[in-house]
């Protein structure tokens, strides 16, 4: 018991940083009906640019929202820069540019930090916690409360000020919007800056987790939460979050308990993830779209 | 006058593979080989995404199938190599029809998750199951020498031809008929009704058309030609290994669609050129670090600003005023 506990616990902390990565995606999602393949590698171009504040001497925390900061502009850069342009363009020509960002962003990372492998300082201690025999490192329960604490501020900022709710409204429903006065443009813009900061937050908390990293810190965590996002519905925020979580522990009890599955932990959650979407092809949280034709 | 137009470019085309490999050396010939055989998959992803409006994230995972089968089969059981490219094809149709029964119930990115897991499954699944494809190693296919031309060429029609040549020729042989398939499929009314779900899928189910049964064997056929072009990279190489299936092989046939264009079929080759040399002439700019990797993505990046529609959206810009005069007159 105190063994599946500890699996539940570790699992709990990987999946909050696929949660975060997860409803980055979601946002542009939400807003713009494409699948962001950059946003894995946003979120490592975040993490050197904090490794390079730490590196100069700025102290932790000033470093970290120095990058959240450099990240929500380098966001709203590349949207108004490279996404714009295509905003009007067929689905695959927007995702061909993603994926032209992803390949252009690992390889400037490599080029800019010689592609040696890099650590990021742990912000929280090393201690662990022993909780009637389950170990409770400090670093998971501080990865848990910062997604936690980042999910609850994007959630206020959404359902309580009128900008969060400009962004709801464009995302519903553009050209009503646009005749209320929204700049649904520039709300595109914004939620490209916020799937930066959200995934500037997770390269910066997964990175001490993984010992050293280099440009190829996010890919495989991209595919946790791509498959995180589709669990959990892809219009929906709350969904990738409990997507997140749940995929994380699934992952870790799976890897845990199944000999001959360890291997094959990837495969076999994508596999459970397609059966969950044969019973809900919207996702657990996601809605049915219902279309007039 | 359009169709004429249309033939005369096919025709135009031909006769530019026929000559190619006399005007350059024997390793272009072997690079060219290589665009042939993306142009078999990008024409098949085309069908699927292209026709259908169904974006797969996937089809390297069956360019894998089409390999492996190829391997096994030429250095498990001693068949030729000539007589595997068949058997890869229909190996990989039958996979692509037991996966979309169930996978394409589901809708847009739903369904990509759904491919894009197999892509990112394929090199594991083939490294757990070592007995059957040699593991992290792979298969060669150097031991069989007798069954494929890699050593010593091959005499065809009275002719012998390098290696190179020779698998030139095979790709691009293959690659031209079924580029001719393609097009019959868009002209033939499955290739209608496959449109029709594309634009609404609503409306096509109400006039009749069953979508989930129409879409399957789409993803079928496009998985025939993904094996196809497996089994050539197999030959190509003398070998596969997992490492040649990770999921960025499915990401790039993508891009040499959205390159080649989307419903396009003779630019799709564009596609395929753009992803075997736009990486070595990356390379030859810079070697330093990262720095290719650069110049692919903001290349990449800029084609699709310019030339949103990739290659045959452009051609059909420039010549839909010429062609429309030249249908009205006549």
């Amino acid at each position: 018991m105190a063994d599946l506990l500890q699996q539940v616990v570790s699992g709990t902390a990987t999946g909050g940083v696929y949660a975060l990565l997860a409803l980055a995606l979601v946002l542009i999602y939400r807003s713009t009906g494409v699948v962001n393949f950059a946003q894995g590698e946003m979120a490592m171009f975040s993490t050197f640019v904090c490794w390079e504040l730490l590196d100069r001497g700025v102290p932790y925390w000033g470093a970290f929202f120095l990058t959240l900061l450099i990240s929500f502009a380098g966001g709203v850069a590349i949207e108004r820069l490279v996404v714009r342009p295509v905003e009007r363009a067929m689905a695959l020509t927007v995702v061909t540019v993603t994926i032209g960002l992803l390949i252009l962003l690992n390889g400037a990372a490599a080029w800019i930090w010689k592609g040696e492998q890099r650590t990021l300082e742990n912000p929280f201690t090393n201690r662990t916690f022993d909780v009637g025999g389950v170990v409770i490192a400090a670093q998971d329960l501080g990865i848990i409360a910062v997604s936690l604490a980042i999910v609850l501020a994007l959630w206020a900022f959404f359902q309580r000020t009128t900008l969060g709710l400009a962004l709801r409204a464009s995302a519903v429903n553009p050209d009503s919007s646009r005749l209320h006065g929204v700049r649904v443009s520039w709300m595109l813009a914004l939620g490209w800056g916020l799937a930066a900061l959200l995934g500037a937050v997770a390269g910066v908390l997964v990175a001490p987790t993984q010992g050293s990293f280099d440009q190829n810190l996010m890919l495989p965590i991209l595919i946790y939460a791509f498959a995180a996002a589709v669990l959990g519905g892809l219009d929906s925020p709350v969904g990738a979050v409990v997507g997140g979580v749940v995929l994380g522990i699934a992952l870790n009890l799976i890897g845990a308990y199944i000999d001959f599955l360890a291997d094959l932990r990837l495969p076999s959650a994508l596999f459970l993830i397609l059966v969950v979407l044969l019973a809900r092809p919207q996702g657990l949280f996601g809605r049915e779209a219902v279309r007039r034709v | 006058m359009r169709s004429a137009l249309r033939i005369g470019g096919f025709l135009l085309f031909a006769a530019v593979v026929l000559v190619l490999p006399s005007r350059v050396s024997d390793f272009r010939a072997q690079e060219l080989a290589l665009v042939g055989i993306y142009f078999i998959a990008i024409l098949g992803l085309n069908v699927l995404t292209g026709y259908t409006g169904v974006i797969s994230l996937g089809h390297g995972a069956f360019m894998a199938v089409g390999a492996y089968t190829t391997a096994i089969l030429v250095a498990d059981h001693g068949v030729k190599d000539l007589y595997t490219i068949p058997i890869a094809g229909l190996v990989a149709f039958a996979a692509g029809f037991a996966f979309g029964i169930p996978a394409l119930r589901l809708s847009g990115p739903y369904l990509a998750l759904a491919t894009f897991g197999i892509a990112v499954s394929t090199p594991i699944v083939i490294k757990k199951f070592d007995n059957l494809t040699g593991g992290t190693g792979g298969i060669n296919l150097f031991e069989s020498p007798d069954l494929t031309g890699a050593f010593f060429g091959v005499h065809v029609l009275g002719r012998t031809l390098t290696f190179n040549d020779w698998i030139y020729y095979l790709s691009w042989t293959i690659a031209l008929a079924l580029l001719v398939v393609a097009w019959a499929i868009s002209v033939s009314p499955f290739g209608r009704a496959l449109r029709a779900v594309r634009d609404n899928e609503i409306a096509a189910t109400a006039s009749g058309i069953w979508s989930a049964s129409h879409k399957t064997f789409a993803f079928a056929v496009s998985a025939f030609y993904a094996g196809i072009a497996g089994s050539l990279l197999a030959i190509h190489a003398n070998s596969v290994s997992p490492g040649g299936f990770q999921f960025d092989l499915s990401i790039k046939l993508l891009v040499g669609l959205a390159i080649g264009g989307l419903g396009a079929l003779v630019p799709l080759a564009a596609g395929a050129a753009f992803l075997v040399y736009l990486p070595n002439w990356a390379q030859d700019l810079s070697k330093a670090p990262g720095v290719p990797g650069v110049i692919y993505g903001a290349v990449l990046i800029v084609l699709m600003l310019v030339i949103p529609g990739g290659v045959g959206g452009l051609l059909r810009r420039i010549a839909s005023p010429l062609t429309t005069r030249l249908y009205a007159r006549s």
